[in-house]
């Protein structure tokens, strides 16, 4: 199997998952990320030309709701569960420089 | 400048779509909240909570496609596209990238001389609008506000087939009046129901391919586009001139300015993994559910255009304009349909309608009098009731207030005096103490009338009907 992952890949995914592993967290992350890929290989044993590709498990569709207000103000209950909250906000640190 | 350039454009628009609830969520559209107000576990991204689509952005965007000549694309799906950003809580927007639900439409433009050109749509998704962030410098902090957060938004994505801003502004209006009179959108660029990120590049006159591109967002106004378009347009042909590159970039527009600048590339952050969203299944649209969007498409504007010409007998560019805003054609329609001649109604929305909508920096959309009170002003400047000074005033009150004119004229006194009586004796009166106006007009100085009749307005307190004073100082002027 080939070396897909390498230390540029993990670099790479780091950034964008925002994260700042350690140096024995990359080795690792690189292993599992290795090891995931090689599972994923083995779909190619199988031949799959013609197969539709598949998004959704269950055969559902056009699950709707109809366009009527049916929350009202939850804030107290919704801010809860911010890290910070101040005047009704959730307060983060600032995404601007 | 040695060579010849020509601009090449593609527009994503996005617009805020007009339904009553967010796309996923049965929390308000409702401008103004507090903060937080019209938040859910939904469109705050709380583990665990599923999303359900909302069935009238589906037909809205439908609508649309269909009035801008798409295919509709009868299994149509959604995607993650996934970002870190506080105003994105599930860090990720749904949004449609594999199978978009409208794909390869056209609209009609037509330039200002006059000449037709096709647009091409190269599609239109479905997506959720992002929550808003508020920055406080002073504490390193910003605030999230989720009321926008869920919002349904269509992105209307075209081909580069636009070439400078006057096409690319008669594109936005098109695209507009179709979201307009479907009742889709009402698609305001100052309040951000409307947005456009405008794709540009130069390349040589004549050449096939196309030059590197940038984008540039952040575009409040038509007028900001125009200038942002000669302004990018020159930047790239500079560059360009002094043989260096052009950067395909995303660029901040600053309309204060009047200057563009890069933003920051975020890391690598333009790789968005998108991929299928589980939680929402596949959307099927049947034939018969396309056959009922079909014909629910209300008259459109191109079509509205031709009736006024050919029914009202307007001339082309009045029923450009009327029918250029939904709510000034609704407003003619009904005014008409009240039994207001069709010239008077045009008249008075083309003239004073406007000018005060212009005065005011007011969206025709938002224009609030009632027909009927338009129509009885007519009405009663047509039967003499109130002269045409006092019927602009009038109107003036009913364009800010939507007052009664009837009751109006009647409680303030200001319908027309046409009690003979006191006409002449206020015409006397004037000629009276005037002698040397009199007798100038008596020696050929025949304009002198024009003072004459504006002693006499002066003292009937503007109510005289000028064509009957006139007429009466004529006749008694020999008198004196």
């Amino acid at each position: 199997m080939a070396e897909k992952i390498t230390d540029e890949t993990i670099d790479y995914v780091s950034i964008l998952a925002k994260l700042k592993p350690s140096p024995e967290e990359k080795i690792q992350a690189r292993k599992d990320m290795q090891q995931m890929l090689d599972y994923i290989d083995k779909l190619n044993d199988l031949d799959t030309s013609g197969v539709e590709p598949m998004s959704h498990l269950f055969p559902l569709n056009n699950v709707f709701r109809e366009d009527t207000v049916t929350n009202g103000d939850d804030r107290e209950n919704m801010l809860r569960n911010a890290p910070e909250e101040k005047d009704g906000q959730y307060v983060v640190p600032i995404t601007i420089e | 400048m040695s060579k010849e350039y020509e601009t090449v454009i593609g527009l994503e628009v996005h617009v805020e779509l007009a339904t009553k609830t967010k796309i996923f969520c049965g929390c308000s559209t409702a401008f103004g909240g507090a903060p937080n107000t019209h938040s859910c576990p939904v469109c705050s991204g709380m583990p665990g909570s599923l999303p359900v689509l909302n069935k009238q952005v589906v037909e809205y965007a439908m609508a649309v496609g269909l009035a801008a000549n798409c295919e509709i694309n009868r299994n149509c799906k959604f995607d993650r596209k996934n970002y870190f950003y506080p105003d994105n809580p599930q860090n990720y927007q749904i949004s449609q990238l594999y199978e978009p639900i409208c794909r390869n439409g056209w609209i009609e433009i037509e330039k200002k001389d006059g000449e037709k050109k096709k647009i091409r749509i190269h599609e239109i998704h479905m997506e959720e609008d992002a929550g808003k962030l508020v920055h406080d410098t002073w504490s390193d902090t910003s605030y999230v506000d989720f009321n926008r957060s869920g919002v349904p938004l269509i992105e209307i994505v075209s081909e580069p087939d636009m070439r400078d801003a006057d096409e690319v502004i008669a594109y936005l209006e098109q695209l507009r009046m179709i979201a307009q009179y479907i009742g889709a959108s009402d698609c305001k660029l100052q309040e951000g129901s409307m947005r456009a990120d405008v794709n540009l590049s130069v390349r040589e006159k004549g050449s096939e391919s196309l030059g590197t591109r940038t984008e540039t967002k952040n575009l409040s106004s038509f007028r900001a586009i125009s200038h942002m378009i000669d302004g990018e347009r020159a930047r790239q042909i500079d560059l360009l001139e002094s043989g260096q590159p052009v950067v395909q970039e995303t660029r901040h527009w600053n309309e204060d300015k009047e200057t563009s600048y890069a933003m920051r590339s975020k890391e690598n952050a333009q790789d968005y993994r998108y991929f299928p969203d589980p939680d929402l299944p596949p959307v099927h649209i049947s034939d018969e559910w396309l056959q009922r969007v079909k014909d629910s498409l209300p008259e459109l504007q191109p079509q509205k255009r031709q009736r006024y010409i050919d029914a009202y007998g307007l001339p082309a560019y009045d029923a450009s304009i009327l029918t250029g805003s939904k709510r000034l054609a609704d407003l003619f329609e009904e005014t008409v349909a009240l039994g207001a001649n069709p010239k008077k109604v045009s008249n008075w929305l083309m003239v004073e309608t406007l000018r005060l909508v212009k005065e005011k920096s007011m969206d025709p959309q938002d224009i609030r009098f009632s027909a009927k009170h338009l129509a009885d002003l007519i009405q009663m400047a047509e039967d003499g009731t109130v002269n045409n000074q006092v019927a602009k005033d009038v109107f003036e009150k009913i364009f800010t207030d939507d007052i009664d004119p009837v009751q109006y004229v009647k409680e303030n006194g200001l319908a027309s005096v046409n009690d003979a009586g006191a006409l002449e004796e206020a015409v006397r009166k004037a000629l009276q103490n005037n002698p040397n106006v009199v007798q100038q007009y008596k020696e050929g100085k025949t304009k002198v009338i024009g003072f004459l009749v504006g002693q006499v307005m002066k003292e009937m307190k503007g109510k005289a009907n000028p064509a009957k004073v006139n007429e009466l100082i004529g006749k008694l002027i020999q008198e004196y």
